[in-house]
């Protein structure tokens, strides 16, 4: 049916997404890679010209660069651990028979609709605020010491916020694999008497494997850009303790007008993202031939 | 469906999950109650469960201090008209990959979802320069030109899983009878689309609502979304526990009530189709 005609057509039809999204891939990415070995300091004019590898050296070599990558890979681990573990554990408790799993469902995928800098501030003023957060009175009910969760445990606190924002997206999405698995194969496992736990291990996990895969890569790409809710609690502080990378390229190229050091961090992020992205498509790519 | 379990052990899994669901939902719990306590009550050192004098007073103060419906009216006009935007863009581009596939679809496909992997600080000090030399900082439609932009590819899957799942025989029986093309899309595939198109939207809205990287950085006063106002509330003033609930009770509300009617597209639109 694919005459020339048609073909054409859809060519055009394709045509203005495809320019659209072409130049926004390339236009600031070539950018970035040329500002990134600039001299070009918004603050300081007279600062211009070929810098070679004195960014990279630059950004990379700081002390507070080793840290924000470590604490991104806290965060994005961190995050992930309790996302995927948690989700898997209350996705199947949502599958059981239960009362009420209509609204069940509709409570638990709530937080993920909350707007980041929300979550992040009800968190930090509502619940850790040592003076008069929730957890504060709950510590203290317990007659202990209320936590100052952001200025003792900084990090911990953002991935306690995050894993909050993402649990119910992982548990919403193991809860549709868990869904289609079908009701025969289950009874036809009970009935050959496997038990509860060779159920999980032999049918239900295998079942699960690629959407947790799929859960695992989103979230990776989602949570290596972490930004509302450092900006809104932390500020990335105290000092580095709570600086990933995305937000060290926002302090370095925005806040500090340091246009060449922020493209260098710029590209190492992109880089980092790549290596990620790479999994993710060929995840997502596999299920395309259907 | 149903299978069968003893009443006990029903109501056992009843009650965890319950449990569990609430402890969950008590920080959005927190934000509804405390919206509408008084600013001494919310900080007492004794916290009360329901308002004890209910009081409306701090949407008043919050819209007086920062101004809540102008920054409702940008998210409003950016979500809302970036997904516009991008369904205009988007519609023909998946409707050419779904019904007239060539080899290179699939790469075209994953080209464009690997446009959504680029980690937004990688771009974000040219668009920033950019912005700044065409005068777009701080306006709404270069906001909604960055979110049709972010939001473009997801669009496009979206639209394409929806539009792969309408049979193709009917379009070739509409095609023999001698419609014409334009027929062909306002009589048969419009009707078997609107679904699929009203999902993506929705996802779209909020999404957009949502997105705290661009609305924060390449705003201040003027064009500031929702965000933008919540984020302005991250310096405390003195007493501010209820009129931040009330605020953020404001920018929640609308999108939560979206996403319960929208929970099921959901897990299709964010992992591209790869979960159904």
């Amino acid at each position: 049916m694919a005459t020339a005609q048609t073909r054409n057509l859809s060519r055009l039809m394709m045509a203005p997404a495809v320019i659209v999204l072409l130049i926004w891939m390339i236009v600031p990415l070539v950018m970035t890679l040329w500002f990134s070995f600039q001299n070009y300091s918004l603050i300081n004019p007279m600062m211009t010209g070929f810098a070679g590898w004195a960014n990279y050296i630059y950004v990379i070599g700081d002390p507070s660069f080793t840290q924000s990558l470590v604490n991104t890979l806290i965060l994005v681990g961190g995050v992930l651990l309790i996302t995927v573990i948690g989700g898997i554990f209350l996705a199947l408790l949502l599958d059981q028979p239960l009362w009420g799993q209509g609204i069940l469902r509709i409570i638990v995928i709530s937080p993920f609709f909350v707007m980041p800098p929300v979550a992040a501030l009800i968190w930090k003023n509502g619940f850790m605020h040592p003076g008069y957060g929730m957890l504060g009175h709950l510590w203290k009910a317990f007659g202990l010491q209320p936590v100052d969760w952001f200025n003792q445990f900084p990090l911990f606190s953002v991935i306690v916020i995050v894993a909050w924002q993402w649990l119910p997206f992982a548990t919403l999405i193991f809860l549709t694999a868990l869904q289609s698995l079908s009701e025969e194969q289950r009874e036809a496992a009970e009935m050959d008497g496997a038990n509860a736990i060779n159920r999980f291990y032999y049918i239900i996990l295998p079942h699960m494997a690629r959407s947790v895969t799929i859960v695992i890569l989103i979230q990776t790409i989602f949570l290596l850009g972490i930004f509302a809710e450092i900006r809104v609690t932390t500020g990335g502080g105290p000092g580095y303790a709570s600086t990933n990378i995305a937000f060290l390229v926002f302090r370095t190229g925005i806040l500090s007008n340091d246009i060449g050091a922020g493209s260098a961090g710029g590209v190492v992020a992109v880089i980092i993202a790549n290596i990620v992205a790479f999994f993710l498509m060929r995840a997502v790519g596999k299920n395309l031939d259907a | 469906m149903a299978r069968s379990v003893s009443v006990q052990a029903k109501a056992g899994y009843t009650i965890a999950a319950w449990v569990i669901a609430l402890v969950l939902f008590s920080p959005i719990l927190w934000v509804l109650l405390t919206a509408f306590k008084t600013e001494a009550e919310a900080i007492a050192s004794r916290p009360t469960f329901l308002p004890e004098t209910f009081t409306l007073e701090n949407f008043a103060a919050v819209q007086e201090r920062s101004d809540y419906f102008k920054h409702a009216i940008n998210s409003i006009v950016v979500s809302v008209g970036s997904t516009l935007l991008g369904l205009v863009l988007g519609i023909p581009a998946a409707w050419a990959m779904a019904f007239a596939p060539t080899k290179r679809t699939k790469d075209v496909l994953m080209w464009m979802l690997s446009t959504k992997m680029m980690p937004a600080v990688g771009v974000l000090i040219p668009i920033y320069l950019i912005f700044r030399d065409l005068r777009l900082l701080d306006t709404v439609h270069g906001l909604t030109i960055i979110m049709t932009l972010i939001n473009l590819p997801i669009i496009i899957w979206m639209l394409y899983t929806y539009f792969k799942e309408i049979p193709v025989d009917i379009l070739e029986a509409a095609r023999m009878d001698g419609a014409e093309l334009w027929n062909e899309i306002v009589h048969v595939l419009v009707p078997m689309a609107v679904p699929g198109i009203a999902s993506t939207l929705l996802l779209n809205v909020i999404l957009a609502w949502n997105e705290a990287f661009w609305t924060i950085t390449l705003t201040s006063g003027r064009a500031g979304t929702l965000t933008a106002f919540i984020s302005s509330f991250s310096s405390p003033q003195g007493l501010f526990l209820a009129k931040l609930s009330a605020a953020s009770l404001l920018a929640i509300a609308p999108i939560l009530l979206l996403g319960w009617f929208s929970q099921k597209q959901l897990v299709r639109g964010l992992t591209f189709g790869a979960v159904k």
